[in-house]
């Protein structure tokens, strides 16, 4: 990496920033303007001394922890169980047949509208919120896993065929790096879906997590607690997103959308 | 079926029976019985024989959609024939197992997501695992003239390079029957020539029997042996080329034996309402 590339990084990773920078500069101005009412919208400092005040009493720490386990959770359930399915139904035409049309019948409810199914099955406890996040990650994760499968370049599949690969080894050299651009596609996908579910899931039943400390907030009219709260849920978003992409790059670093001009091997 | 006679040529050897010029030769002998493919009730191959001895260089041509890649197919295990038989050398029929019997296609054919030396070593096929396969890997890629490529993403290589890996792959294993199924056809004229010599000189440096599917008469007359035309199935044309190598694509020896091919093979046929 040689210095001209490296500060066009940065000044890239600048750019990126600058946009949220300047609409939280204006959210301030025009609160202490007086523009905005603070009983409608606090100003940034406002929010962020309540982020301050909440991180000293350790409930913000808390609720984020809570939070964030029952998102991994879901997502490593439900997640794994689409990955596992997305692969078989990928790999054999015959477990194909039998699953797939049911699996795009239920992909067409609305995973949320089971919620109050959700609740009578596993009351308002953990269960019940992983059950959900899980629901809704497994679609995205197995539509993209098979659909990577399935779109493996026959050719190379063929060269593998040709040169003695066994099932595991064309597998394990063909089929799954091949598939992989397409299964980051639905892992990302399904992050998204795993904060949406989670958010709506907390607001309704909880006794612990971001959405709860939300809801507590809005009865006592704490606006500020109300907007950190969405504030952390963009955070937390945009960080899973950034792993997500992190390992992306790592592990498709073959993949012309990832090579820098400099890189030259693995 | 047509059968074209053959006019007697000083550089044109007709009797078959040569002897074997490629002494200590490692190269599989092939005989191909009455073999017979048909897909979906159309027949692509009726009842082909050929035999192909150690060490041989065949060419196979023949108009677009004649059977010749069906032939190559067959012939490495990547197809089942409908008929017939195919047996190699020593009697055995399934030779590709051990890495004895290897395909170059048209495309390379490179896994983008390994180094270009991992790529070599899918060639050693199950023997990859086994303690030299890196040095092997290593040593046949040198061979090519890419050893300082080793650790590059095949993307970022240049057409030519990418087939030269693609052969490095093909040959990593010491393959006693190579298959190539128009290797040179998707290059440019530059990259073309030196890949040609490449083919031949490893061909000259292995002594493995050779079998290159083409379309252009005269990559076939350059580096081959013997030069078979398919038509309708069956081989129509069965010549030796002896002219002494290395051959340049534009001698007067190459043009005429060219020249004389497409004649009796292909304008022939165009004029008497063929494709």
């Amino acid at each position: 990496m040689d210095f001209r590339s490296d500060t066009k990084r940065r000044a890239s990773n600048a750019t990126q920033w600058a946009l949220p920078v300047l609409i939280i500069a204006v959210w301030q101005a025009l609160s202490v303007a007086g523009v905005v009412p603070p009983r409608v919208l606090p100003a940034p400092s406002a929010v962020i001394a309540a982020g301050w005040r909440l991180t000293l009493s350790g409930e913000l720490p808390r609720n984020m922890w809570v939070s964030l386990c029952r998102a991994l959770m879901g997502l490593a359930i439900g997640g794994g169980l689409g990955f596992a399915l997305g692969l078989t139904n990928g790999l054999s035409r015959r477990a194909e047949n039998i699953s797939d049309s049911t699996v795009q019948m239920v992909r067409n409810i609305p995973h949320l509208a089971l919620i109050p199914l959700v609740i009578l099955w596993f009351g308002i406890d953990e269960t019940a919120k992983i059950f959900l996040v899980a629901l809704g990650v497994f679609f995205p994760i197995y539509i993209n896993t098979q659909h990577g499968i399935r779109t493996v370049d026959p050719q190379l599949v063929e060269m593998g065929r040709s040169y003695d690969m066994a099932a595991w080894t064309l597998f394990w050299r063909v089929l799954l790096p091949g598939a992989l651009p397409s299964i980051f596609v639905g892992l990302r996908y399904a992050l998204g879906v795993m904060w949406l579910t989670l958010i709506v899931a907390e607001t309704i039943a909880a006794s612990a997590g971001v959405g709860y400390m939300a809801m507590q907030a809005r009865e006592f009219l704490l606006v500020d607690v109300v907007v950190l709260s969405i504030l952390i849920y963009a955070l937390l978003g945009k960080f899973a997103d950034s792993i997500a992409r992190l390992l992306e790059r790592f592990c498709l670093a073959w993949h012309p959308a990832f090579q820098s001009a400099a890189g030259s091997g693995p | 079926m047509t059968f074209q006679p053959v006019r007697l040529e000083s550089f044109v050897e007709l009797e078959p029976g040569r002897g074997d010029v490629h002494p200590g030769a490692r190269g599989l002998a092939v005989t191909i019985e009455q073999l017979r493919k048909s897909f979906a009730e159309t027949p692509v191959l009726r009842g082909l024989d050929l035999q192909i001895r150690a060490g041989e260089f065949v060419a196979v041509v023949g108009r677009s959609g004649c059977g010749k890649s069906t032939l190559l197919r067959l012939l490495i295990g990547l197809d089942h024939q409908s008929g017939g038989q195919i047996r190699f050398g020593d009697g055995c029929n399934q030779a590709s197992r051990s890495g004895a019997v290897r395909i170059m296609f048209q495309e390379p054919r490179l896994l983008p997501w390994a180094s270009v030396l991992a790529n070599v070593e899918v060639g050693l096929g199950r023997q990859r695992s086994s303690s030299d396969a890196h040095k092997q890997a290593l040593r046949t890629l040198h061979e090519v003239g890419l050893a300082n490529k080793r650790d590059h993403w095949p993307l970022l290589l240049s057409g030519g390079q990418k087939q030269r890996v693609a052969l490095a792959r093909a040959l990593v294993s010491g393959p006693r029957l190579l298959a190539f199924d128009e290797p040179l056809g998707a290059l440019d004229a530059l990259t073309r020539i030196s890949m040609r010599r490449l083919i031949e000189r490893v061909w000259l440096d292995q002594r493995f029997t050779a079998v290159m599917v083409t379309h252009d008469v005269a990559e076939a007359v350059t580096l081959a042996d013997r030069i078979l035309v398919i038509e309708n199935g069956k081989i129509a044309l069965d010549r030796r080329v002896a002219l002494p190598r290395p051959r340049e694509r534009g001698s007067p020896e190459v043009a005429a034996l060219e020249g004389r091919i497409l004649r009796d093979f292909f304008v022939d046929a165009d004029t008497s309402g063929g494709t």
